[in-house]
């Protein structure tokens, strides 16, 4: 193929992971922003989310759009309330210290991650998708007629792909809504600005913590469920799309959503773009190097502005 | 004063006589294991030389350990190097590397610096794999025992292997008990507990720091290169994120800041890890749970609770 259907090819599939790497990323951005809390096990809530994807899958049978529906309510209702008890259990009795809690938090992730493998195995599972029509996509040719069009070879996607994409912005716009409009964002967006302040006006501050991080973990098990049908379940799939989450994060500015949203597209869409035209290596190092250089020269994030 | 100077001096060199004297009694299963223990200890040492008594929580030792690894591993089977001076080339390496990753790290602080130094550790990891090539990737390579000859002595030979792993504890035992006694070690612990009041009383605590993380880094790439040339294999797993955590998991299981701990906390878990191996293969499993569990309720570690409870002197 040549460059420019390529190109359409990255910019899908990079479309495809900005998407999932949203979800994941506004959960972690969310928790450090409103508990200042670094969740190292996000990753496997992520991973989580898949597994009980694929669980749900082949415990209810049928037609597959069915227990795609039924994942989508299960999986992050159950992962959150794990992350909630998680939250009461451990990182509220630790104070939310910010090293302990790092500590804490790989405790974690090793708990998740070999328990699944126990319970799982070890094995990469498929979750067939809900739908899924393949459709090619046009190309335009300049040639001695004028321009022609044709359907190069590979140059298509499925509509399974267009829906993560839709069904991410879907969820992340009710999210925002939820922040700005109800009355729990309301007291989210005050605990975050001052937690004391927010105490001494009879805001719970400890169940605020617990829900946030519980909504945060839901996210990225959301984002799991929504890409399992594409790649498979496998217990060590938490490792990348952490350290992709940490990366879109602290570009964006810690803490910040819209930062994190704009960062997660730039992020999803360069590490696609790259991978397909370079070798997928030299883009993690050149994006963990970037992360680097932001936190020490522009802590607060390339698209935050600065605080504090 | 003089009295608890050589109670400290008497239970270090105790401690190594012990471990030489376990040499002639134990079984060469545990005798292996020990070996391999005393070699990981010395990465725990060099991490807790940081993470301990300056404080600074870094993910990213991996990058040290590897660097010393594969600085030595390459010398050897690229430049030709012989192992004595692969080894050298390796601590040279491990200064420069550490020296340029602390002069950048050291910038940020607390959370920061722990996600600075891992993205560093994962870029050198991903190098890595970039060249693999040159490394071998994520299959390493194994380094012939013909090139294992120091001095004529063998070091595939399992006893010379446990001796220099021993000589080589001893060495970084004694250097950090050394430094962290010194006026260095003490102005070290000052700046973890107070930063501010460390500069307001005029030390440079930027290059106390440094100087810090360039200790700490060439211990644990001389770690590295020890681990690669006794037990001659270079892989890149050694310079994956695993092998930032576990060194901090085994100074907090031992005791972060006391000079035994990480030789302790090493011990343990790599028993640990043995023992619940043979039942399953999720044996990473004990890790997570110890590290809950340490942050809930063993903040000090075990070294750390003995010191607590019945031997404040231990340093």
């Amino acid at each position: 193929m040549e460059f420019g259907p390529n190109l359409i090819i990255a910019l899908i599939e990079g479309s495809v992971q900005a998407a999932v790497l949203t979800l994941i990323a506004v959960g972690l951005s969310l928790v450090f922003g409103v508990m200042r809390v670094v969740n190292v096990a996000h990753g496997e809530f992520f991973m989580l989310g898949a597994v009980l994807a694929w669980a749900v899958a082949s415990f209810v049978g049928g037609h597959p759009a069915v227990s795609f529906i039924l994942a989508l309510i299960i999986a992050p209702l159950l992962v959150g309330i794990l992350a909630a008890a998680a939250d009461i259990l451990i990182l509220k009795r630790i104070n939310y210290d910010p090293e302990n809690t790092i500590v804490a938090t790989i405790g974690i992730l090793y708990i998740i991650q070999q328990m699944t493998l126990i319970t799982y195995g070890p094995d990469a599972r498929p979750v067939e998708p809900p739908f899924n029509h393949r459709f090619s996509i046009p190309w335009f040719e300049y040639t001695e007629q004028g321009y022609s069009m044709y359907w190069p070879w590979g140059l298509g996607t499925t509509s399974y792909k267009l829906f993560v994409v839709a069904a991410a912005v879907a969820v992340i716009v009710l999210l925002w809504l939820a922040i700005s409009r109800t009355k729990a964002g309301l007291m989210m967006r005050a605990t975050q600005l001052d937690r004391d302040m927010a105490q001494s006006f009879g805001i719970p501050v400890d169940r605020v913590n617990a829900i946030v991080f519980g909504v945060g973990a839901a996210l990225a098990a959301l984002g799991a469920v929504l890409i399992v049908p594409i790649q498979q379940a496998h217990y060590l799939m938490g490792g990348e799309p952490l350290l992709l989450a940490f990366i879109v994060v602290i570009i964006g500015g810690l803490g910040s959503l819209p930062g994190t949203i704009v960062a997660a597209v730039f992020i999803g869409l360069s590490d696609g773009i790259i991978s397909i035209f370079f070798a997928p290596t030299l883009a993690k190092i050149l994006s963990t190097l970037l992360v680097a250089f932001v936190l020490i020269f522009r802590p607060q994030g390339l698209f935050g502005k600065a605080v504090r | 004063m003089r009295a608890g100077e050589n109670r400290v001096w008497l239970l270090h060199i105790a401690v190594v006589l012990v471990i030489l004297a376990l040499h002639f009694v134990l079984p060469p299963y545990h005798h292996g294991i020990l070996a391999r223990v005393m070699v990981l200890a010395i990465l725990a040492m060099g991490y807790n030389f940081a993470f301990g008594y300056t404080g600074l929580l870094s993910l990213g030792h991996a990058l040290f350990f590897g660097a010393g690894m594969y600085a030595m591993g390459l010398g050897i089977t690229g430049l030709g190097l012989s192992p004595g001076i692969a080894v050298l080339f390796a601590i040279v390496c491990s200064v420069l590397v550490s020296a340029i990753i602390g002069s950048l790290a050291l910038r940020t602080a607390g959370v920061s610096l722990m996600i600075v130094t891992l993205m560093f550790a994962q870029a050198g990891w991903y190098l890595i794999l970039y060249f693999g090539e040159i490394t071998r990737g994520d299959e390493g390579f194994v380094i012939p025992q013909a090139q294992r000859l120091v001095a004529g002595i063998d070091l595939a030979d399992s006893n010379n292997r446990y001796l220099i792993a021993l000589i080589l504890f001893a060495i970084v035992l004694f250097t950090t008990l050394k430094l962290v006694r010194s006026s260095f070690g003490k102005a070290l612990v000052a700046i973890r507990e107070n930063e501010e009041r460390a500069k307001m009383l005029g030390y440079n605590v930027f290059a106390y720091k440094l100087g810090a993380i360039i200790v700490s880094g060439t211990i644990s790439g001389l770690a590295g290169a020890a681990y690669g040339l006794l037990f001659g294999y270079v892989g890149a797993t050694f310079a994956s994120v695993q092998y930032s955590i576990l060194p901090l998991l085994w100074v907090l299981l031992g005791g972060a800041s006391t000079i035994l701990g990480p030789f302790v906390g090493t011990l343990f878990m790599t028993y640990l890890i043995d023992i619940s191996s043979e039942f399953t293969e999720a044996y990473l499993l004990v890790a997570g749970v110890i590290l809950v569990l340490l942050t809930l309720f063993a903040r000090q570690g075990i070294v750390g609770e003995v010191k607590k409870r019945f031997a404040p002197w231990l340093p």
